[in-house]
């Protein structure tokens, strides 16, 4: 996993860069000025207990939370700064949920093409084209015309990954993708994950997946308390942690 | 005795006294007085054809545009009494709290007699039109809250997946919240709709043309001219001729809808 990625020419800007970032809901402090990164072609994988900041940390990268201080840079653009045309940065960043989120009153394939008709301005044949591609790639072309709720949750969040693909991100957000899974379903998603990490996909992915951590990630950033408290190779990290919490969270999820 | 025993007389002696009471009304009713009243075929033919090509038609024109009327303001007001600006919200919950309030027959009133001396103007279709738009008015109001509800029910990671996307706030709200919002509120929005036809009976206090009349005014009317009753009776047949289809179409589609959920 740690062949040089696509994207040479690209690679000195970091895809995500994180600085000083402060999030408080009301009184409570949940990211305590957090400095993080993701390279481009980088899989990093944010590990952590519950109420530690990390899925805040990620919704903050697509300002789906309102950071209270700091800077988030996505590519050389400050995504904090108020000219900033979000929606555009957005269709940059593919976001997959640990709830799935697909659209319940369309079908698979008008999922997938909405946005990218609606956003990037597509023609319907396009997007057609560009559904069916990814649709191909999780496995469920054959599901082209279903609704969600003909489906599995497997095959739900197959499909909200193929969604984030057709609009072309040069990065994937994943918040908890097999979180709401049953065990059995959950390898397929993390096979697709793994599919695209290998093809050079930049991912931030909070999960609590040890196993995809340490075979498909190429850093492991663990959070505890709104900080970030240790992150290296996963071999490091999740084989020989060095801080006290890292140990102790380790100890009990592996 | 066995509770199933029991059960079954318990019923069963339900049922009788039910069969006795319904026996006890036909045989005090006059049947002839009823015929003469109720079901005079004479008066039966002059209704025909003029309930259903003048007043059925009108009753249905005047729902459609109150409905159609209400669902437009109504969203409007929904919109706004979500919105983010505290004046819209303000000016919204007023709105919808004054006309929630006041009985309609009074907001048709104010509507046919007040609007066209206060701003020296005609709506279109005379009084008939002015009382209209007192109707769309106070069905806005009901509909607004009903539409707010179902804009509330649409889950925060709906909009969350759209925005995501890079889907500006508008198409979010045209192509993901409101058909989901009102897949919710059919039932409710259905209920707007069945009491509305029934409120068009109110329009007739704006003062109504002989061609304007809705069922319930044409049916007096007819009523007072034959001294008889019979078309009241037909009058209440065409409502539900009107209604019951259109319950069964409501449902069908929720059915439909079941598959999006």
């Amino acid at each position: 996993m740690t062949e040089p990625r696509a994207n040479t020419a690209m690679s000195s800007i970091p895809a995500i860069q994180v600085n000083q970032l402060h999030k408080s809901f009301g009184d409570n402090e949940v990211l305590t000025g957090i400095d993080f990164h993701v390279d481009q072609g980088e899989v990093v994988c944010v590990i952590g207990p519950s109420g530690s900041g990390k899925s805040t940390l990620l919704r903050c990268v697509n300002r789906l939370e309102e950071p209270t201080k700091g800077t988030i840079v996505v590519e050389g653009v400050d995504i904090t700064d108020k000219e900033t045309d979000l929606d555009r940065v957005r269709t940059r960043i593919g976001m997959v949920f640990q709830q799935f989120n697909l659209f319940p009153h369309l079908n698979v394939l008008d999922n997938l093409t909405l946005a990218q008709r609606r956003a990037k301005k597509r023609s319907k044949k396009e997007a057609r084209e560009v559904a069916m591609k990814n649709l191909t790639k999780v496995g469920l072309e054959h599901k082209a015309d279903a609704f969600p709720a003909q489906l599995s949750g497997g095959q739900q969040q197959r499909v909200a990954i193929a969604r984030a693909l057709s609009m072309d991100p040069d990065m994937m957000l994943f918040d908890e993708p097999t979180s709401a899974l049953d065990p059995e379903l959950v390898g397929d998603v993390l096979e697709v994950m793994k599919q695209l990490a290998l093809e050079g996909m930049t991912m931030m992915v909070v999960t609590h997946e040890m196993g995809f951590a340490r075979e498909v990630g190429d850093r492991v950033v663990f959070m505890d308390g709104g900080v970030v408290v240790e992150q290296g190779k996963p071999e490091d990290v999740l084989g020989n942690p060095q801080h006290e919490r890292t140990i102790s969270f380790l100890s009990k999820v592996l | 005795m066995k509770p199933t025993t029991r059960q079954r007389l318990f019923r069963g002696v339900l049922y009788l006294i039910f069969v006795i009471a319904l026996v006890a009304v036909v045989m005090v009713a006059d049947w002839d007085a009823i015929q003469t009243n109720f079901l005079d075929l004479d008066v039966v033919t002059e209704a025909f054809p003029a309930i259903i090509l003048t007043a059925a038609k009108n009753t249905i024109v005047y729902t459609l545009i109150a409905f159609v009327g209400g669902l437009i303001l109504g969203l409007i007001l929904a919109l706004m009494k979500l919105s983010p600006v505290a004046p819209y919200r303000w000016v919204s919950t007023i709105y919808i709290e004054t006309f929630r309030g006041l009985p309609a027959i009074l907001v048709i009133f104010g509507f046919a007699f007040a609007v066209p001396i206060a701003f020296s103007w005609n709506p279109p279709g005379g009084s008939t039109g002015a009382g209209l738009l007192g109707l769309i008015m106070v069905s806005a109001a009901y509909i607004a809250e009903t539409i707010r509800a179902g804009i509330q029910a649409v889950p925060k990671g709906q909009v969350e997946a759209a925005r995501s996307l890079g889907m500006r706030p508008s198409w979010t709200l045209f192509s993901v919240v409101l058909p989901q919002a009102f897949r919710i509120i059919t039932p409710p929005l259905t209920n707007e709709l069945v009491i509305i036809i029934k409120d068009t009976s109110l329009l007739f206090v704006a003062g109504m043309a002989l061609l304007d009349r809705d069922l319930t005014t044409f049916a007096r009317d007819l009523s007072s001219q034959t001294a008889n009753s019979t078309p009241l009776i037909l009058a209440a047949l065409m409502y539900l001729i009107i209604t019951l289809p259109l319950t069964q179409l409501v449902a069908k589609l929720e059915r439909h809808n079941q598959r999006g959920r």
